[in-house]
């Protein structure tokens, strides 16, 4: 367990690492951008004298190092901004203000954070039992019908766009059926239930083409397995072909699904801007998109911080239950 | 009732006839080994006895009945009651044939609760129980390890555990040692003794290895293209063959307790040879001289008639070689100084760990020393030498599967400049022509050729170079004997034509005995002995030298079973 430890210690040092290297390249990449820096920052409508004001807040006199640190320090230690006459304070973790929109962006972050959050984690949990459930029901009905059919389905969800579905799925269930009502957002804190109800439909939207992904890379890592000596071991032991799939040959496919579910976890949160679209959902995908279409650089930075934190934090978390499930990791 | 009882059993897939009409008993308690090269239909008896090849798309013919249950019409329910229950199969590999992701105590309490009503608490017990009686030290808690965490001796008894767990009739062993160390093969093969003669289960051994057969059962059946070529008793087949094909195969078989045999190597090589080596290897050019140019040949001369003040081709000293840094520094090769001379043969022997294949690469320059220097012709080396070449264990894996073998041969030739294409093909076909291959296998690819030949094109690369040297690292032990004993020839053959100097790399004893004129034996980083090859095995010094020695199996069973006590002895004093 020593090893597992420190294992997981050098991960999560590795991770802190890894986000500091992405929070350097972003700052760079925006705010080192040719340009009046100022004038994109508050926007085409600022007056000179706005523009002269963001300079001064931005710290454009000084070098791009000494901004950065400015930056990482109201990260740490919050910031003040003084908007003309007000001063305006921006607690820890400072992601600066949205000029623009005249918003603190870590408010505006967390103010959507909530709905990506519950729009991935429910999903994640459909597509994983769908998509390792098919896997497994066709790696076990290998050659025959069943898996042919599974196969033709999977590579179907695949190909099938997300606006495809969801518009489907709506227009079915919500219009045709009127099994539900068009979905709108309700926070979970303010009602379980109604919440569950209204992401139905964009759980299950999201998760048929994760799932459709998962299905695949379950199926041939289960495939694969079975063809190894260990297997072959336990059917000359007789152990029936329920237990060699289910508890031998399953456990093969663990590490490629973990792996491939900390990628789509992460980039799910900030990337499902069609699922967030057609269903209505204010959450972090359109945002992002909004905020790239106005050239709101100060959000642009924040949120591509804080998707860039979760696809980190995801794929740590992933190496460590990776290591769960197969000691010979910690080794190397 | 015989136990196993096998009538002219056939196995197909596709087009290829694995098993061709194959008959034979065991009785209760008896010992059978079927023994046979690579190809020879053995592993696949094996697998057909607990009918393995249900659902594969194998087609099986004849009756296969083992422990009263014929295998070929039972139920699915039925023939999972026979497997592991009455009949147990060990695997060659022990490290694939466990489940890497559990614990090796619950593996096999999992087999132990699918033929017994046991609760999980009495599977894991009897887990435990065989774990401590194939000599798992610490049983209770090393049952709680995974198959990575165990040594290649412990998993292979580990295996053998989980094939006892369940108290079955007939043990079935498919290449039981063949991936461990000769001292742990002894054991193994003791281990598999011992059960024996306590459970009174019947064995199946599946190998290659002759002498392997010759430890461990009571009957033979030699295999060839899955037809039974010989079967009886082992005295009998392996002491006076009846078969031509069991004659040469057990001829193939190199020695250990056999100075090196000269005629087996070449028919040209003059009396003496063994004790003369590198006069001999003059004597034999001068034969050929059509085939080394006259002033190679005059240089040879000068070298020989002055060797023992010559400076030998290559010298190493104080060699050292570690891996890693800081806490998981670990070292290979510690300290080893060795000198090779023009036209001799210096063997390395060792178990897997040992360094000696780290100490090859240190010698053709594919690694660079920690400490130490290795000298060319009394010069400290600077780079790489053309002249120091290397022939490489795996066949398959050390050609480029995508280029021809062609050109794979003549990489060392553009290597040092040349660059006229008519050239470099001429000498190509030259070179295939003289390792046995044929000039128009030119533009063929690895694939095409079987492993011995691929060998051939591995030595026919190390030869593009005009190298003195040549280290081999374990040439032969992917081949089979035969194979094996061409390979070596060819080695021979070659080292009198050119004068070459050879360093022979393998673990296996035999081999080496019959190639080499000093041998070094290494353990653990260093060489622990060294000196003449019969001097060596004859009368080892050091007690790690005499411990290999004493568990390389006999080929004559009377002495395999002597040298079984032997240990016994050893063991228990």
């Amino acid at each position: 367990m020593n090893g597992f430890g420190g294992f997981a210690l050098r991960r999560l040092v590795g991770a802190v690492v890894t986000l500091f290297a992405i929070s350097v390249i972003v700052y760079v990449v925006f705010y080192a951008t040719p340009g009046n820096v100022a004038q994109i920052t508050c926007g085409p409508r600022c007056s000179p004298a706005q523009v002269q004001q963001v300079a001064e807040q931005l710290h454009l006199d000084d070098p791009l190092y000494v901004r950065y640190w400015h930056f990482l320090e109201g990260l740490v230690a919050g910031q003040d901004y003084s908007t003309g006459t007000a001063v305006q304070h921006c607690s820890a973790p400072c992601l600066g203000l949205s000029y623009q929109s005249d918003q603190q962006v870590t408010a505006l972050i967390l103010a959507k954070l909530p709905v990506s959050l519950s729009l991935v984690f429910g999903a994640m949990v459909l597509w994983l039992v769908l998509g390792v459930g098919t896997g497994v029901l066709s790696a076990w009905r290998r050659g025959r019908l069943t898996e042919r059919l599974l196969t033709g389905i999977t590579l179907a969800g695949v190909a099938t766009p997300v606006f495809v579905i969801g518009l489907v799925l709506m227009i079915v269930v919500c219009g045709q059926l009127r099994l539900l009502p068009f979905p709108q957002y309700v926070a979970f804190t303010d009602d379980p239930e109604q919440w569950a109800w209204n992401l139905l439909l964009p759980w299950l939207s999201l998760a048929l083409i994760e799932a459709a992904a998962f299905a695949r890379l379950t199926r041939a890592a289960m495939l694969e397995t079975l063809a190894e000596d260990h297997i072959r071991t336990f059917r000359a032991y007789g152990v029936s072909e329920r237990s060699v799939i289910g508890r031998h040959a399953l456990r093969g496919a663990f590490a490629p699904v973990i792996a491939l579910n900390a990628n789509n976890f992460g980039s799910a949160v900030g990337g499902a801007v069609l699922t967030e679209t057609l269903f209505g959902l204010p959450g972090i995908g359109q945002e992002l998109v909004h905020a790239v279409d106005v050239v709101d650089l100060p959000v642009v930075v924040g949120m591509v911080l804080v998707v860039g934190f979760f696809v980190v934090v995801a794929n740590a978390v992933a190496d460590v239950l990776y290591a769960v499930a197969d000691r010979r990791v910690v080794l190397t | 009732m015989s136990l196993v009882n096998v009538t002219d059993l056939t196995v197909e897939f596709g087009s290829l006839r694995a098993v061709d009409g194959l008959s034979f008993r065991l009785e209760q308690g008896a010992a059978l080994a079927l023994v046979g090269e690579s190809g020879s239909g053995k592993s696949t008896v094996a697998s057909a006895l607990l009918g393995l090849h249900r659902g594969t798309g194998a087609r099986v013919g004849g009756a296969v009945e083992v422990a009263g249950v014929d295998v070929r019409e039972v139920s699915d329910e039925g023939l999972r009651r026979l497997r592991g229950k009455k009949a147990a199969m060990v695997f060659q590999d022990p490290l694939s044939s466990l489940d890497p992701y559990y614990a090796i105590g619950d593996q096999i309490a999992e087999v132990y609760r699918v033929h017994t009503r046991a609760s999980r608490r009495a599977a894991r017990a009897r887990a435990v129980e065989v774990l401590d009686r194939v000599g798992i030290p610490d049983a209770p808690r090393r049952s709680r390890s995974r198959p990575h965490e165990f040594s290649g001796g412990m998993r292979q008894r580990a295996l053998i555990a989980m094939a006892l767990a369940c108290g079955p009739d007939l043990l079935i062993a498919d290449e039981p040692t063949t991936a461990l160390d000769v001292t742990v093969q002894a054991q193994i093969l003791d281990l598999l003794h011992t059960l024996r003669e306590e459970t009174g289960m019947g064995l199946l051994l599946v190998t290659h290895d002759v002498g392997v057969a010759a430890e461990s059962v009571d009957q033979v059946l030699v295999m060839r293209h899955g037809r039974a070529v010989e079967h009886g008793s082992v005295t009998a087949v392996l002491g006076s063959p009846a078969q031509p094909y069991t004659r040469e195969l057990l001829g193939a078989v190199p020695r250990v307790d056999a100075p090196r045999a000269v005629s087996a190597v070449a028919e040209s090589l003059v009396e003496g040879a063994a004790e003369r080596p590198a006069e001999a290897s003059v004597e034999a050019s001068v034969e050929k001289p059509a085939e080394v140019p006259a002033k190679a040949l005059a240089k040879v001369s000068a070298k020989v008639s002055v060797k023992d003040r010559a400076e030998p081709v290559l010298e190493a000293t104080g060699l050292r070689r570690e891996f890693g840094r800081g806490k998981r520094a670990f070292t290979a090769v510690d300290d080893v100084s060795l000198k090779i001379h023009r036209g001799e043969t210096l063997g390395v022997v060792g178990e897997s760990g040992s360094g000696k294949t780290t100490l090859g690469r240190m010698l053709v320059g594919l690694l660079e020393p920690t400490a130490g220097e290795v000298r060319d012709d009394g010069h400290a080396r600077v780079g790489v030498n053309p002249a120091v070449q290397m022939v490489f264990q795996d066949p398959v894996s050390s050609l480029n599967p995508r280029r021809s073998v062609g050109e794979s041969i003549a990489d060392p030739l553009r290597a040092r400049g040349e660059s006229d294409e008519g050239r470099i093909r001429g000498r190509v076909r030259e070179l295939l022509e003289r390792v046995g291959l044929e000039a128009a296998h030119y533009d063929r690819y690895p694939h095409e050729f079987s492993g011995g030949q691929r060998q051939r094109v591995g030595i026919a690369r190390a030869l593009a170079a005009d190298p003195r040297v040549i280290v081999c690292d374990e040439p032969v032990s992917a081949l089979d004997v035969t194979t094996q004993a061409q390979v070596v020839a060819l080695l021979g053959e070659l080292q009198r034509e050119l004068g070459l100097a050879l360093v022979f790399v393998a673990h296996d004893l035999a081999v080496v005995r019959q190639v080499s004129d000093r041998v070094a034996v290494m353990r653990r980083g260093r060489i622990v002995e060294e000196g003449p090859a019969d001097e060596v095995y004859d009368n080892p010094r050091d007690p790690y030298t005499e411990q290999l020695l004493a568990a390389v199996p006999a080929l004559d069973p009377r002495i395999a079973a002597q040298r079984r006590s032997a240990r016994r002895e050893l063991a228990t004093a």
